[in-house]
């Protein structure tokens, strides 16, 4: 059976997409070296349309106002440019109300593109720039330590990795951040307090890494404007052994955080990626996993968050869980010793 | 039967759903259609397959091992049509329901007359709605233009004027979506489909092909003020819908290739698939079925001919978890959670549940969470489903309207673990009224029955016929408003053995009639304080009924159920009801 993947590596090599969600410039070119903070492409989006009504302010026929325009199609203007004017004795002038770019005409009207939001794509990882896709991005290559999560509030930023806690199930609280951490990523664990999440803004960090959230802090997490991004999910989860390990391990290191959402339809997943020196490319994380005895796997079970251990038995026949239902199941030798059956649905590859 | 109907073809039909693909082989044994078996496997939509027909190939092959006979050759690709030597398989249909709800703009020219339609539209597929435009919309026309091309929409639905009537307000918005269209990049263009007067269908096409992806033109949905036709633009909607997934994911194209051309929604198969089975069961009242998925909850009621199909992605029971609580409270979640646990951490399960769909309740704990969001979402559903019935269908109660039989798939019901709980999550989420039939569509047949009826309308029916559903329970719901503990009816169950149960039917009590798997009775029902037991307010009557593995179930917790305030009370109550009917 195929099986799901989460990626907890020291070292490997990552391929990630950068791409604008509508069309804009591309500002790198392949083969360039890119720090997280160069910005791939950019655009500007939610712009704001102005329907000007031409042929009302010529007084003319709407069917003899598009000879009577002055400006083209792509064109841009500034307030109090003619937009057309009528010929005759009395003939008048249109004058445009607003800066802008003309983007449509006809029927004796003009379409007017103004304002708008920059919006520009990160790299968010350091890293070389292996394609360009036309228009909207480019496929970046890199080498480092990966940590994939559950869930992130939708930001991106990098900084140095500080470590704040010292147990998997230690609970980040606002007293421990000082503003010798500004500009730095927090590793933290739970995170159950609002005034925890205010202050990481006040003092300015470039990221969360938390094991977990409580639930009513959803809404405060996805208006924080760092990102935050939890390895295990909701509710006070501790952080898996291998990616606190992973993690505490590489302290001062310059990491990146994006912690997009986890989309399965897109492949998108929440990740840390710490940049490392490499002397050769390490391989890349095999695509499709399969189940087989002897892998290792994290369980996604409620009442056992955050264990992992490696399956040491694919059972032929579907099993009956403690709750009842039947299932397609393996055996799990989990890493405190005992062993467990756990369905495969629960199951992610780690490697 | 016509000999000749039957020409022992066998069938393969494949359903591709967001997290698991199906596959079901059909063949003909001793002159009728029978459900072979079944395999499935995950879909491989997603990355980092990014193709579905991995998925469908692996649903195949678990299927030949489990049927024992060879589908495909060596090659892995499908022997059709069958050899002489027996492999292979004669027909191949496909449904889908997979990848995200399409971003959809509607647009009406009243609110509560074509824009009201055009929802009913939307509701029957598996659609996002992300805007709404009408004539008393008080945004300007720039504001909606912006609004448009903000979301970025897939697809435009517009209705509005009845046949001959309006087409001047029709123009204008069209030349707003137009101009919206024309203003998008042609690779993001939005498909329209176009189902108001009819009278400006020719126009549409004209002046809109060249500015959208894709154009069609329906019959109108509301050919008069007081009269909506959906069934027409229901049909051209699940084509188009067909059309854009195809777009997203190429190999769908392949897939309906080897299916003759046949490919379509799950939503629409299943709604056809309901329609056939009100006509086929001709029970005088409504078959309802609901399908309780990953990604959304579709429920379809239909009363003879006239089907109403409502997909809810919003209560599927995976990734919509997430924003549950956006459309009930925690408390709602706790008054049906049997168990004595915090309520935090029943909203930690239907958080984790929405990061891991896929995932499976394993410990008792997290099974009654499981079952409690399922209870949740079927009542969330039914409400809402409930209040788009038309007037004449909507009985005044506020309950629902008289069914028979209802009809349930979707893992959550069908892989309970025991019969009562499946019967349980039912009688709760949809609190049926009267004398109604529950059975389960184990194998979640319907969609693709629904599907195969396309090239081969004989096989649904000898497949139903041949016992597809699995038969749960005979219940009887009586509505009373008498206190809890009064008795409101007397039963009498007399058996084809003569033997006889008796049992007086208090407020509030949930009672089993013993009567076992295959054995026929007839059921006299005498109400007392003029309950209505199904037959009427105050009637008395007899009923033949069937066994099961249950018995004859009497339900008389009242409707709406009603459950003590105390949250203790409640959950011993809830665990004496579940005790009562798994015990």
């Amino acid at each position: 059976m195929f099986a799901s993947s989460l990626r907890i590596l020291p070292l490997t090599t990552i391929v990630r997409t950068r791409a604008l969600p509508v069309e804009g410039r591309v500002l790198v070119r392949p083969g360039q070296k890119v720090t997280p903070t160069d910005v791939i492409a950019e655009a500007t989006i939610n712009q704001k349309h102005s329907i000007l009504d031409v042929a009302a302010e010529l007084g003319i026929p709407a069917a003899r106002a598009d000879a009577a325009l002055k400006v083209k199609r792509g064109q841009k203007i500034s307030k109090g440019d003619v937009l057309g004017e009528s010929s005759g004795i009395f003939g008048r002038e249109a004058l445009s109300p607003l800066d802008g770019q003309v983007v449509a005409t006809g029927g004796g009207k003009i379409v007017l593109e103004t304002g708008g939001i920059p919006l520009q794509i990160r790299a968010g990882l350091a890293g070389t720039v292996s394609q360009i896709i036309e228009n909207r991005g480019a496929i970046l290559r890199a080498s480092g330590a990966i940590i994939q999560g559950a869930w992130g509030n939708g930001k991106m930023d990098s900084g140095i990795l500080a470590g704040l806690l010292k147990q998997p199930d230690d609970t980040l609280e606002a007293a421990q951040m000082d503003v010798g951490l500004r500009g730095s990523i927090l590793l933290g664990g739970h995170v159950a307090d609002l005034k925890t999440l205010q202050n990481a803004a006040e003092i300015l960090v470039r990221g969360l890494i938390l094991a977990s959230l409580a639930p009513h802090l959803i809404s405060a997490a996805k208006q924080a404007p760092y990102p935050i991004l939890l390895l295990e999910g909701f509710g006070k989860r501790p952080m898996g052994a291998q990616a606190f390990k992973l993690l505490s391990t590489n302290l001062k290191r310059e990491t990146s955080v994006n912690a997009e959402s986890f989309n399965r339809f897109k492949g998108t997943r929440p990740e840390v990626f710490i940049s490392l020196p490499i002397s050769q490319e390490p391989p890349e994380p095999r695509d499709i996993e399969t189940f087989s005895a002897g892998q290792f796997v994290r369980m996604n079970w409620l009442m056992r968050p955050a264990q992992s251990g490696t399956l040491t038995q694919l059972f032929e026949q579907p099993q009956r869980l403690p709750g009842g239902i039947i299932a397609r199941c393996a055996q799990i030798r989990l890493e405190t010793g005992e062993v467990v059956t756990a369905p495969l649905s629960n199951l992610e590859a780690l490697g | 039967m016509p000999a000749s109907l039957v020409e022992g073809n066998s069938l393969l039909a494949v359903d591709i759903g967001s997290v698991t693909t199906r596959a079901a082989f059909f063949d003909v044994v001793e002159g009728q259609y029978r459900f072979i078996g079944l395999g499935t496997a995950p879909t491989t939509a997603g990355a980092p397959f990014g193709n579905a027909a991995y998925g469908v190939q692996r649903a195949i092959e678990n299927l030949q091992n489990t049927i024992g006979k060879p589908l495909t050759n060596a090659d892995g690709h499908l022997i059709l049509p069958a050899e002489t030597d027996g492999s292979g398989v004669d027909q191949f249909s496909a449904t889908f329901s997979l990848g995200p709800a399409l971003k959809t703009v509607l647009v009406g020219l009243l609110p509560d007359v074509s824009l009201k339609s055009v929802e009913n539209l939307a509701r029957s597929s598996y659609l996002q709605v992300v805007d709404e435009i009408h004539m008393n919309d008080l945004r300007r026309p720039e504001e909606q233009l912006d609004a448009i091309l903000k979301f970025g929409p897939e697809l435009v639905l517009i209705a509005g004027g009845t046949n001959g009537g309006a087409t001047q307000s029709i123009q204008k918005t069209l030349e707003l979506i137009g101009l919206a269209s024309y203003l998008i990049p042609q690779t993001s263009r939005p498909a329209l489909l176009f189902a108001g007067n009819e009278a400006m269908a020719q126009t549409v096409r004209a002046s809109m092909k060249n500015l959208v992806s894709n154009v069609i033109t329906a019959a109108n949905i509301r050919p008069l003020p007081e009269v909506e036709d959906l069934p027409p633009a229901q049909h051209q909607l699940a084509d188009l819908v067909t059309v854009l997934r195809e777009t997203q994911m190429p190999e769908l194209k392949e897939i309906r290739a080897l299916a003759g051309g046949f490919l379509i929604p799950g939503a629409a198969a299943h709604g056809r698939m309901v329609r056939y089975l009100a006509q086929y069961f001709n029970s005088g009242r409504g078959v309802l079925s609901v399908d309780l998925g990953a990604s959304a909850l579709t429920l379809a009621a239909s009363f003879g001919q006239d089907l109403h199909l409502n997909v809810f992605p919003q209560f599927g029971l995976g990734q919509p978890l997430g924003d549950l609580l956006h459309h009930t409270t925690l408390d709602d979640l706790m008054r049906w959670f049997p168990l004595d646990l915090p309520a935090d951490s029943l909203r930690e399960y239907l958080l984790q549940k929405s990061l891991y769909p896929a995932s499976l309740p394993v410990s008792p704990e997290e099974l009654a969470m499981e079952h409690t969001l399922a209870r949740v979402l079927l009542q969330l559903a039914a409400h809402s489903a409930l209040s788009r019935l038309p007037a004449a269908r909507r009985p005044k109660s506020g309950l629902l309207p008289p069914l028979e039989p209802i009809l349930a798939s979707g893992a959550v019901i069908t892989n309970a673990p025991t019969l009562g709980q499946r019967l349980m999550i039912l009688l709760d989420g949809l609190q049926p009224t009267g004398i109604t039939t529950l059975a389960l569509d184990q194998n979640n047949l319907l969609a693709m029955l629904g599907g195969i009826a396309e090239q081969n309308s004989l096989l649904p029916v000898q497949v139903i016929n041949a016992g597809a559903l699995v038969y749960l329970a005979t219940v009887i719901s009586p509505v009373s408003n008498q206190a809890y503990g009064v008795p409101i009816a007397r039963a009498k169950l007399i058996r084809a053995d003569g033997s006889e149960s008796e049992t007086e039917v208090k407020m509030g009590g949930l009672h089993i009639l013993p009567l076992e798997s295959g054995q026929n009775a007839r059921l006299q029902l005498r109400p007392l304080q003029r309950a209505d037991v199904g037959l009427g307010p105050g009637k008395a009557g007899e009923v033949d009924v069937l066994g099961s593995a249950i018995g004859v179930v009497i339900d008389a917790r009242g409707r709406p159920i009603r459950l003590p305030p105390e949250a203790e009370k409640r959950r011993e109550l809830l665990q004496r009801w579940r005790a009562r009917m798994e015990g």
